[in-house]
Formats: C-alpha cells, sequence, structure tokens
C-alpha cells in the first residue's frame, strides 16, 4: 500500500484548520525547493524528517568557550548522563576530534554529519572549530560539515565559513526585540567589554540578523534554533519566523525549554516552567504558515554519536578508539554505498505517494510508534526510549514529533518490576493524544494498561514501514466505522 | 597586580583566548594567571579581559582575595537559591 507522506514542513490538515498555502497539495515538504537544495539535505538528519531515520550525525565537543550567557545555560557542562544541549563528557582537541570522526564514520556507515555545537559557542573558539573543519574536509571529504552558533561572532565568521565549504549553519535565534531578550541572556562578551542587558540584547540580535543575511547571500544553508520559554518569547517567535524566512532561512526549528532545578541554570533555579508538548507544537504550527518547521528535534548533547534519537557516544570514547583498528579508505567506500542504498530507497519513497481511501470527512486519528530507525516499526515496546507520534487523515500520513521517555518500561532484564506502574503512567500521559501504539512487540501487562488508558495496542506490523502501517490501520479503523465519530474522550492521567 | 584562578574554574578556555598578555594557561584541573605575566590589563584595556569573559561566579580573585564576579553577578542566580 503506498500514501501520501504528508511533511509536517508544508501541510497542516488537522482538525485545527489548514494553516499553509501548501495544505495537502504535498507528499514532501522538499519538494517545492531547487534541486541544489534538496540534494543538500536529502542525507542531513537535522535538516530532514525524512533523512533522521537513516542517517547519523556526530557532534565533537572541541569549542568550550563561550562569549554569551543564556539563562537556559549552565557553564559547568561537564556531565556525561544528561541528554541536553551543551553538555559533554570530554571536550576534545581538534586532533582528537578528527580521529573520533574517522572512527565513528567508519563504525557507523550512515554517518552523514559532523557538527560542531559547543559546548560553549563554536564560533567563540574559532581556531579550534575552523582546524576541526579544515582537516575533516581533508581527510573525510564526504562528511557534511555544520556548525551551529549563537551569531555574536557570526559576521566576522562568514568568510571562514565559506573557505571551509560548511554549507549548513544554525543560528539561536530567541527574540528580535531587546527588551525580551533582556531577559533570556544576562550579558554578552563584545569588544572586550562585558555588556549587560538591553544593550547586550540589542548588539546580539543584530549580529544574528546581519549574520543570517551574510549566510544566504552566499549560498550558505541556515537552519533557525528557537527555544520556546513561556511567559518570556512564546508570543513573540511568530514574528521571529516570519522574518527569518523572509531574511531566507530555510528552517525553522522551536525547541522546549530545558529548565530542571539539578541543571543548575537561571530558568531552573527561579523556577521558570517548561513549555508543554502540546504548547510547543501549537506555536510550531502557529509558525508554520510561515516557515518550515523542524519536529523531529532531539536536542542533543555537544558530543552526540548516532542516529537523533539515540547516543552512541560511550562506544566511541577516546581509549576505546585508541583500540580500534580501521582501514579508512575501505571504510569511506563502505559510506558511500550505504549513503546512496539509502538515498535510492528514499527517492523511491517519495515518489509514490496516493491518498488514503476514505471519506474527506473522517476524522484524524494520531499514532505513536516504537522504531529504532530505517522507517520501520521495529522497536519492542518495553525497550523504546521515545515514541514518535504521527497523525493520519484523509490527506495522509504527518509526523507530529516525539515524546520522551525518562527510561525504557523494561530496562535489562529485572527491572521492568517495581517502576513499571509509574513509569506506564508517564507513557500514557505522554501518549495521551494517541489512541494506537504501534511496536514490533507489546509485553502482556502493558498491553493491558494501555488498552485501558484508550491507546490500542498493536503488533501486527512489526517490521513494516511506519507510514505504510498507519495507513493500513487508520483504514482498518475507517473500515471498522470508527472513524465517524467524535473522538473519543482523551485520559487524562 | 595580578589576578589569580581557584578551583571553580570549569576550564572553558575563554579567559586564555583573550588574555592580551599570554598569561593564562591550563593546568591539570583549571587554567592559571602567570603572576608575573599579569598586569589586570592595566593601560591595554578599560576592563581586566579575564574577569569581563569568564562565566564563572567566584572563579577569579583580584590581589585581596575578593571574588572580581561575586555570586549572582553573572548569572542573576542569588547565592541563597543557589545554595
Amino acid at each position: 500500500m503506498k500514501l501520501p507522506v504528508l511533511d509536517n514542513d508544508t501541510s497542516l490538515a488537522t482538525s485545527e484548520g489548514c494553516q499553509s498555502s501548501g495544505c495537502g497539495s504535498s507528499d514532501d515538504s522538499l519538494t517545492h525547493l531547487p534541486e541544489e537544495i534538496r540534494n543538500k539535505v536529502a542525507n542531513h538528519p537535522c535538516f530532514s524528517e525524512k533523512a533522521h531515520h537513516y542517517f547519523a550525525r556526530m557532534h565533537v565537543a572541541v569549542a568550550p568557550a563561550c562569549n554569551i550567557q543564556c539563562n537556559y545555560c549552565n557553564r559547568k557542562y561537564d556531565c556525561s548522563n544528561e541528554s541536553r544541549p551543551g553538555v559533554v563528557s570530554e571536550v576534545l582537541t581538534p586532533a582528537q576530534a578528527v580521529k573520533k570522526v574517522k572512527a565513528v564514520a567508519a563504525e557507523i556507515p550512515q554517518m552523514s554529519v559532523l557538527g560542531i555545537a559547543g559546548p560553549g559557542d563554536p564560533l567563540a573558539n574559532p581556531q579550534k572549530t575552523f582546524e576541526t573543519f579544515r582537516r575533516l574536509s581533508d581527510e573525510a571529504p564526504d562528511i557534511k560539515l555544520c556548525v551551529s552558533t549563537n551569531g555574536l561572532n557570526l559576521p566576522a565568521s562568514v568568510e571562514e565559513i565559506c573557505k571551509h565549504n560548511i554549507d549548513h549553519v544554525t543560528i539561536t535565534i530567541n527574540c528580535l526585540d531587546p527588551k525580551i531578550g533582556a531577559k533570556i541572556y544576562p550579558w554578552i562578551y563584545w569588544d572586550h567589554r562585558r555588556i549587560r542587558g538591553e544593550e547586550a540584547a540589542a548588539i546580539l540580535i543584530e549580529q544574528q540578523q546581519k549574520g543570517l543575511e551574510m549566510l544566504v547571500e552566499r549560498g550558505v544553508l541556515v537552519k533557525v534554533n528557537s527555544v520556546l520559554i513561556p511567559g518570556v518569547n512564546d508570543q513573540h517567535l511568530k514574528e521571529v519566523s516570519r522574518v527569518v524566512k523572509e531574511k531566507g532561512a530555510f528552517l525553522h526549528n522551536v525547541m522546549p525549554l530545558i529548565a530542571e532545578a539539578e541543571h543548575g541554570t537561571y530558568y531552573g533555579l527561579t523556577g521558570q516552567r517548561e513549555p508543554t508538548a502540546a504548547e510547543v507544537e501549537e506555536i510550531q504550527n502557529s509558525c508554520s504558515g510561515d516557515m518550515n518547521m523542524m519536529r523531529h528535534c532531539r536536542q542533543c548533547r555537544a558530543d552526540a554519536v548516532g542516529l537523533l534519537g539515540e547516543d552512541r557516544g560511550e562506544e566511541f570514547t577516546l581509549d576505546k578508539i585508541e583500540a580500534m583498528e580501521i582501514d579508512y579508505p575501505a571504510a569511506m567506500e563502505k559510506r558511500a554505498q550505504v549513503h546512496q542504498e539509502i538515498l535510492e530507497k528514499l527517492d523511491a519513497d517519495s515518489g509514490a505517494a496516493v491518498q488514503p481511501q476514505v471519506p474527506a470527512a473522517s476524522r484524524p486519528v494520531r499514532m505513536a510508534v516504537a522504531t529504532k530507525g530505517q522507517g520501520l516499526i521495529n522497536q519492542h515496546f518495553g525497550h523504546a526510549r521515545e515514541f514518535l507520534v504521527y497523525e493520519a487523515s484523509p490527506e495522509g500520513v504527518r509526523f507530529v514529533n516525539h515524546r520522551t521517555l525518562p527510561r525504557p518500561y523494561c530496562e535489562g532484564g529485572d527491572t521492568c518490576g517495581e517502576d513499571a506502574e509509574s513509569l506506564m503512567a508517564i507513557v500514557i500521559r505522554e501518549l495521551q493524544d494517541c489512541e494506537v501504539l504501534l511496536a514490533s512487540r507489546v509485553g502482556f501487562e502493558p498491553w493491558s494498561a494501555l488498552e485501558e488508558a484508550g491507546i490500542q495496542p498493536n503488533g501486527e506490523h512489526a517490521l513494516e514501514g511506519i507510514e505504510e502501517a498507519i495507513l493500513a490501520v487508520y483504514q482498518k479503523m475507517q473500515a471498522e466505522g470508527q472513524l465517524q465519530a467524535k473522538q473519543p474522550s482523551l485520559q487524562t492521567a | 597586580m595580578a589576578y589569580q584562578i581557584v578551583d571553580k574554574c570549569v576550564n572553558c578556555t575563554a579567559c586564555e583566548m583573550v588574555c592580551p598578555n599570554d598569561a593564562i594557561s591550563a593546568d591539570v584541573n583549571q587554567f592559571n594567571i602567570d603572576p608575573l605575566l599579569c598586569t589586570e590589563c592595566a593601560e591595554a584595556f578599560a576592563d581586566p579581559q579575564c574577569t569581563s569573559i569568564c562565566p564563572v561566579e567566584g572563579a577569579i580573585l583580584d590581589e585581596l582575595g575578593e571574588a572580581v564576579n561575586p555570586p549572582g553577578s553573572l548569572t542573576g542566580i542569588i547565592p541563597l537559591v543557589a545554595a
């Protein structure tokens, strides 16, 4: 069964109505873009939702210094067991970083992208950042290079960025208004001074916008990240989205603020609340009329390794890399072959879209999926650390977002017992808008709990493609008369 | 006249990059300032550079042993809350 995979980036035919001009008309958000740009992002897991099921990325932590303070960041970045931006296990020299990249790219042939994202600001560490890029473009020329920045040093770095063939840049832009900026950034280091308050925010904003314009002028693809901070910039992000799109940014990634007290950040310690998944989705939807939105970001560490939903950094510590024996030329050949196969598969899938066979008035249904990549339902419920949520509607299937668990339901063999009940409550709360859960297998106990909560577990589509399976379930629901009625009342755990 | 870095340092390297006198270098667990080279940036800049970029309150002390960036001055986190 073929289906149209409505991409979240262009089409939003939901019960809230259609908010985008491309509504329902496209099977792929990228189809309206020039071929040159489509080719640039086809294997980039952060710039393309489709690619993120197949291609892996890594960050190397070569850039510890920062030139600003953000209220969501704690500069004591040394942490091995948290998954959030700005933390790393070990800072690397450029030489160590190059070695690590080549080792990972040899062991994980799906790897297509190397990013430098901290743990400070990469462009506040220009020597280390650009030395790493320079050596990698020589020694692993097939790997795409990417950098993310707060933007303060961006205009001064644009020439260097272009020289090193870095064609993907992410700028974190949280606001356009210095009054709002002063609530997010307590200070910046600029022109040999520490500057505070609105004056600081105004300089930062000016540099970000100027840097964005300069990159676009030179044909560099720019993604804009914004941290959604309830009560601070939530109402402002739509304007941010509109302006950065106008200036030529390619993609906007609105991410939820992470503000736990134990992280020691200003927001964490002063009780600034995090947005709910529904709030993030609402802001993403309200921005999407103006902009391609990224919805699959996992807010990864500055030393993350692997597919977006996983972190294999532990397998590639410096001492482990030292012990590896690697045939680099053979690894590069293997990589080329693996990438080609994935791209061919993606290409074949995208050309084969049809409407689901349901009446146009059928209500949309959300389904959660357990996957470990390759676009398949191939994860056991109990092993899933996260679920991907999709929405099926008469227009097709679109990706909504992901929902993360603090740990899998069954961690190891014997820990399903004690905490299982409380973890199940979290699963049910996180998936309260979903009516179906697709996994390769669901155990007896969680099966009953999910069913009781109004989430139908389903193991019949193990190892099938995610979108195909969702479409099949949706059509079956239609055949059984389940799509006419209003959605059953949501379980609120 | 020289500043001193203490063990609150998180090794972020920012001070080393901005010091005009090359007075700052990495040690085993933290960065150190060479008191013979440090001028507190007198005559070079209006403000001492290391203390203008250091993100950690209390990591750099002046010659009297006082924190140049005292608690609360950089993060806005008042010590009572942080404690």
